[in-house]
């Protein structure tokens, strides 16, 4: 009766999500007074380093159709390996991998799932997991029924913590299919935490006036370490790559610290970024709608504000 | 060829989202319902454009009550050629993607299309159950998709990027922005929207393992913290010292 946690890697390097999810995982574990194992697919460098989260024993299965993403043969892999390890919670990460995974193995192992956990189980009264439901705008609370159960976590729900050694990587074999989806070519960013996993966002409008004008934005979040961000307008209008479009319709990110330069803050805007943990909007119209969900804000113009907080940034940084 | 696109009704983006006072029920009164956009924009756009270049046909597909048929008429006028009701009340993922698949699995689509989530629940859970259950390939997030003969490729959108694959017909796949624009139906879609065929069905019995017990707003933000344009310093101190996220 273990909790089985699945930690993604992408290109054999482990992601910041599968940290969280094996903190996550082990957390459960703790709860329910069992044992946290963690399986790993295709080739991955350092597995034995979840061990440092907290999980006690470490899994990979090595086969090279599992370098490459197929929903079908990721879901049969994992499937046989929860019932090889005995396993009855399966944590996943709700991510572009696991949104394809948990609802195809909610049918695999009979297990009720809950996508989008936005904090951990309460297990005194069944296994209630919470989640962000209507874009951030309310939390719906799900009751787990089934014996086997499955729970995808959001990205930054959980921050990922350190705690026992790493771990020997053990083999294990399980049914491994040929991919009936066959992944031709991945275009990645390189050398940027991507905008869902990002804990520092720092995201621009129309504001902007013109795309030439970015340099501060990138400025701004290259000192943080922050990931860039936009609003629809500017990437519609071909400012700024679609990646980067964050709100309803293009990603939806919860990251610990999002700071809106000239962005009014539409309520579609909004349904994106809502559940960030601190917000900080920088506008010169002292009515956008964005300062009513904001934690600290400046009224003045960002071509004047920006390049300053660029300076106290350098400054706090030399001085920490 | 033959494409089925999953449609739901979801409260409209702008609406104001409140509960029963025991947290069960979402209060439906004075609200605007719309077909889920991602649906809408992409899953059914993409599907017309498809069987327009290439011959064959575009059903939509529901779960829901006959007050869903208002936005059941909207997909028939945006061009579908039919549609399908399945007759009750949607009772989360689960349940819809069990209903789906019974239908589906008399029938030969070649394509099953829908949006990458609803703007309600967010679960993004309903196609891989569904293709599960229908033992097809599943592609998620998909902002491209091709179809050449029987071969599909699909551009979908990971962490950070895109992953170009290829797989072939039937596929279930879910859509997300950059795959269509929007159509506003003209007066002759509407129009011819009304006669076009609406099929009831009865649905099977399904037992859901997760049940939603009562939803929680959040706690109202304080009220935003002001600083002064000079004020920057203090800021990136806020953010250390108060916020603690730097």
């Amino acid at each position: 009766m273990s909790v089985i946690i699945f930690a993604e890697a992408v290109e054999g390097k482990l992601k910041k999500s599968a940290f969280e999810a094996v903190t996550y995982g082990r957390k459960v574990a703790d709860l329910m007074g069992t044992a946290c194992k963690t399986v790993t697919l295709g080739a991955v460098e350092n597995a034995g380093e979840l061990g440092t989260y907290g999980a006690q024993e470490v899994y990979n299965v090595n086969d090279s159709a599992l370098n490459t993403f197929d929903s079908q043969v990721y879901a049969a892999a994992l499937a046989d390996a929860f019932t090889q390890l005995g396993g009855s919670i399966l944590i996943l990460s709700h991510s572009a991998i696991g949104k394809s995974l948990t609802g195809r193995l909610s049918v695999k192992l009979n297990a009720g799932s809950v996508s989008g956990a936005s904090g951990l189980p309460d297990v005194t009264t069944g296994f209630v997991v919470p989640k962000s439901v209507y874009s951030g705008k309310a939390t719906a609370f799900y009751n787990i029924t089934s014996e086997n159960k499955i729970v995808s976590v959001m990205g930054n729900a959980i921050k990922s913590e350190k705690s026992g050694n790493v771990v020997e990587v053990k083999d294990l074999s399980v049914a491994v299919a040929q991919p009936k989806v066959k992944v031709i070519e991945r275009k990645t960013v390189s050398g940027v935490v991507p905008l869902p996993e990002a804990s520092l966002v720092v995201s621009a409008g129309r504001g902007m006036k013109e795309p030439s004008n970015w340099g501060i934005i990138e400025e701004l979040a290259a000192q943080l370490g922050a990931t860039t961000a936009c609003s629809r307008p500017v990437s519609d209008s071909g400012w700024r790559p679609h990646h980067e479009h964050v709100g309803q319709t293009g990603i939806a990110i919860r990251p610990n610290l999002y700071i809106a330069i000239g962005i009014s803050g539409a309520i579609q805007h909004l349904a994106g970024v809502n559940n960030s943990r601190v917000i900080v909007v920088i506008n010169k119209d002292p009515e956008a709608p964005f300062f009513k969900a904001a934690d600290y804000g400046i009224v003045g113009d960002l071509f004047e504000v920006v390049p300053r907080l660029i300076e106290s940034v350098k400054k706090f940084k030399s001085s920490h | 060829m033959k494409v089925l696109v999953c449609i739901s009704k979801t409260p409209d983006t702008t609406a104001k989202i409140s509960f029963s006072n025991d947290g069960k029920d979402f209060q439906a009164d004075g609200v605007q319902f719309i077909l889920n956009p991602y649906d809408e924009w992409f899953a059914l756009v993409r599907g017309l454009e498809l069987t327009e270049s290439q011959g064959g046909t575009v059903t939509v597909i529901n779960v829901g009550l006959a007050d869903n048929d208002t936005v059941i008429r909207k997909a028939l006028a945006i061009g579908a050629q039919d549609a399908v009701r399945i007759n009750k009340a949607p009772e989360g993922a689960w349940d819809v993607a069990q209903q789906l698949a019974a239908y589906i699995k008399g029938q030969s689509y070649d394509l099953v299309l829908l949006g990458k989530e609803t703007i309600d629940y967010n679960d993004s859970e309903v196609g891989a159950i569904l293709a599960e259950l229908l033992d097809m390939p599943f592609i998620s997030y998909a902002n491209k998709l091709d179809i050449q003969g029987t071969t599909a490729t699909v551009n979908r959108e990971i962490e950070g990027g895109t992953e170009i694959m290829e797989a072939s017909l039937p596929l279930v796949i879910s859509c997300a922005q950059g795959m269509a624009e929007q159509r506003i139906p003209n007066m002759k879609g509407i129009m011819t929207s009304k006669s076009k065929p609406l099929n009831v069905v009865e649905p099977i019995s399904v037992e859901s393992p997760t049940v939603l017990l009562r939803h929680e707003l959040p706690p109202a933000r304080k009220s935003v913290h002001l600083l002064a344009p000079e004020d920057t310093d203090e800021l990136v101190r806020l953010l250390h010292e108060e916020a603690k996220v730097i």
